[in-house]
């Protein structure tokens, strides 16, 4: 094991020999310095793990000292040792960041025991320091698969967002991924080292909903048996995601919107003001402004949280991404399933390519898991797909052109709520366009 | 062969039991071990600012009387010592060095206001002489507690140590013997 390096600054040769000796026999790796300015040199050596310095040396006096010490080595870990006991000079020293601080003569027991405090933090400080690394490695490796223009776009939004501390609205359809959006800004966030706590705000009835984010003290309603404290609270430090956020009550809203204007809040049946510095980060598949001309979304809360908008494109828009996902769920669900790898025939990927996927990639991923779980040989088929992508993808062989245009069109304008505007755009076509089609096709709008 | 062991009484202090503590450090380390009063005056040492003795200095007189090339000598004293920096010290040694002393007057039972123990002072005194050797051959502070060599900042730590070697500084040892130009 590595001895540890000491380095003792003190203008009196005899303390600097003594305490020289006592470190040696204690297993230390000494060097000794008679000013600040030759400390200063030493140091130019190499880093140490304790420094000892006296307060009071002609020249650069220990305070001078240490200031300069912090410019060099801000992490030194240093105890100030001084023959006068002056409670300013101390507390001037333990400001400026000294370890701790001991008078001459020193007891050889405080003295020790200071050094092995003094190294033990140094060296859970260092610990701490090569775990947060480790986390932040880990927790910025991006879950998100895609190498689509699209999702690169989204990623960018991402870094963007995070580093600053705005409440975030991901929007997309269902299956899209946008509570990994919400991890991913998070896991980027300075608020990475703290919890992000998710609530399915559409998944949870209303009258759970409430002590849910809230918490209940014991007793607040029938069956709260015990304190319980809420999502909101839990998220201290870190990221309150509200996934389907459009889903939330009008009476919740009003306690949402207080809550996000003082960061306080009481728990139910209580009374105590309680604080959380939590950052927003909502998702809905729902369109939050129709929702909210049609006074079913309160505007002020509207404001509120949509600071900064991130649109998660859907897959059938992101085609180019399909192989890597495919790939992805494949190493995914073989490693947990215990399987020898698999690939993916050409035929089973055309078909996955020209399927629309209206379940997103939450959809792709239950299909390959179907495809592992029927499949027998070591090539994902396309009997192992889902039927329904083989009818969906099997059928336009034996159809015209129009009837499929037909169809894709009112498709569109279904999954965009007869708006003709969104529905043209998605469809990349302007809208007097496809007006004239959906009189063509006799097609309803509404 | 093992170098030679002076057990030197400074002053006029010579305790009744000198002569155990010369078998035992013997026994313990193997080592001829050799005991005699030194005449010399301690008044040279004495800082009355603090009423103690300068360790440092003393062990400087001491390596004047190192009993040979290649010997060791521990100066044994009633009186309290100190280096610089510390409030007292129960005995300094020079890392790898042939001179060190020790200091009784902490192992006593009475100086913290119990009643005397002889048995338990020669005990101490053992462990104290054996320790400053160890440093002497170069050793440093053991992390096992039960091991001469273990730290004592206190007299309970040394009460809690043995007078022995543990395996891992016996090992040390006998390599910095083998090594040593002096021995």
């Amino acid at each position: 094991m590595k001895k540890p390096r000491i380095m003792i600054v003190d203008d009196e040769h005899s303390v600097r020999t003594s305490l020289r000796e006592w470190f040696l026999e204690d297993g230390f790796d000494v060097v000794t310095a008679e000013d600040g300015l030759d400390a200063l040199k030493k140091l130019e050596q190499g880093p140490f793990d304790l420094m000892i310095v006296d307060l009071k040396m002609p020249g650069m006096d220990g305070i001078s000292l240490q200031r300069r010490l912090r410019e060099v080595d801000p992490g030194a870990t240093i105890v100030i040792l001084t023959a006068f006991a002056s409670v300013e000079t101390a507390v001037e020293a333990l400001k400026l960041g000294a370890f701790d601080y001991v008078t001459k003569p020193v007891d050889p027991d405080e003295l020790s025991h200071t050094v092995r405090r003094a190294l033990e933090r140094k060296q859970l400080s260092e610990e701490n320091a090569r775990l947060r690394e480790k986390v932040t490695q880990l927790s910025t490796v991006s879950p998100i698969i895609g190498r689509s223009r699209a999702m690169e776009h989204v990623m960018e939004l991402v870094g963007t967002v995070a580093e600053t501390d705005a409440s975030v609205v991901i929007r997309g359809e269902s299956g899209t991924g946008k509570e990994l959006i919400a991890r991913a800004i998070h896991a980027a966030s300075p608020r990475r080292f703290f919890p992000i706590v998710a609530v399915n705000c559409g998944a949870i009835p209303e009258t759970l909903l409430e002590s849910e984010l809230f918490g209940h003290e014991k007793g607040a309603f029938t069956g709260a048996h015990y304190r319980r404290k809420g999502k909101i609270e839990l998220a201290n430090g870190g990221t309150l995601f509200l996934d389907e956020i459009g889903e939330i009550p009008a009476k919740m809203q009003v306690d949402l919107l207080r809550v996000l204007e003082s960061h306080r809040f009481t728990r139910l049946g209580g009374a105590q003001e309680i604080e959380s510095d939590f950052r927003l980060v909502c998702a809905t598949n729902r369109d939050l402004e129709a929702l909210v001309r049609e006074g079913k979304f309160r505007e002020d809360l509207y404001y509120r949280i949509h600071v900064f908008a991130i649109e998660v494109p859907p897959l059938r828009e992101r085609r180019e991404d399909i192989p890597i996902l495919v790939e992805h769920f494949i190493e995914k669900f073989c490693r947990a399933m215990g399987k020898a790898p698999r690939v993916l025939s050409d035929e089973a990927l055309e078909l996955m390519r020209g399927y629309d996927w209206p379940g997103n990639v939450r959809e792709l991923e239950n299909a390959i898991e179907r495809a592992m779980v029927v499949g027998t040989t070591g090539k994902i088929r396309p009997e192992d797909l889902p039927l329904h992508v083989e009818h969906e993808l099997a059928r336009p062989r034996d159809r015209s052109l129009e009837s499929l245009e037909s169809e894709h069109i009112q498709r569109v304008l279904r999954e965009e709520a007869g708006n003709v505007s969104q529905a043209a755009r998605v469809l990349g076509i302007d809208r007097g366009t496809l007006y004239n089609k959906i009189k063509k096709y006799g097609i309803s709008a509404g | 062969m093992k170098p030679e062991i002076l057990l030197a009484f400074l002053g006029d202090f010579r305790p009744v039991w000198s002569e155990e503590l010369r078998q035992r450090v013997g026994r313990v380390t193997g080592h001829f071990v050799r005991s005699e009063s030194l005449r010399i005056d301690l008044g040279r040492f004495y800082a009355p600012e603090r009423e103690q003795y300068h360790a440092t200095l003393l062990l400087a007189e001491l390596l004047r009387h190192i009993p040979r090339a290649g010997g060791r000598i521990v100066g044994i004293t009633a009186e309290d010592l100190f280096i610089p920096v510390l409030t007292f010290v129960f005995g300094q040694a020079q890392l790898g060095g042939p001179a060190a002393v020790v200091s009784t007057m902490r192992l006593h039972t009475e100086f913290y206001g119990l009643p005397t123990d002889e048995r338990l002072l020669v005990d101490r005194a053992v462990k104290e002489v054996v320790h400053e050797l160890g440093h002497g051959f170069g050793l440093v502070h053991c992390p096992d507690r039960s091991c001469v060599m273990s730290s004592s900042t206190y007299v309970e730590d040394v009460d809690l140590k043995g007078e022995a070697y543990c395996p891992s500084c016996t090992a040390l040892l006998e390599n910095a013997l083998a090594e040593s130009p002096l021995a």
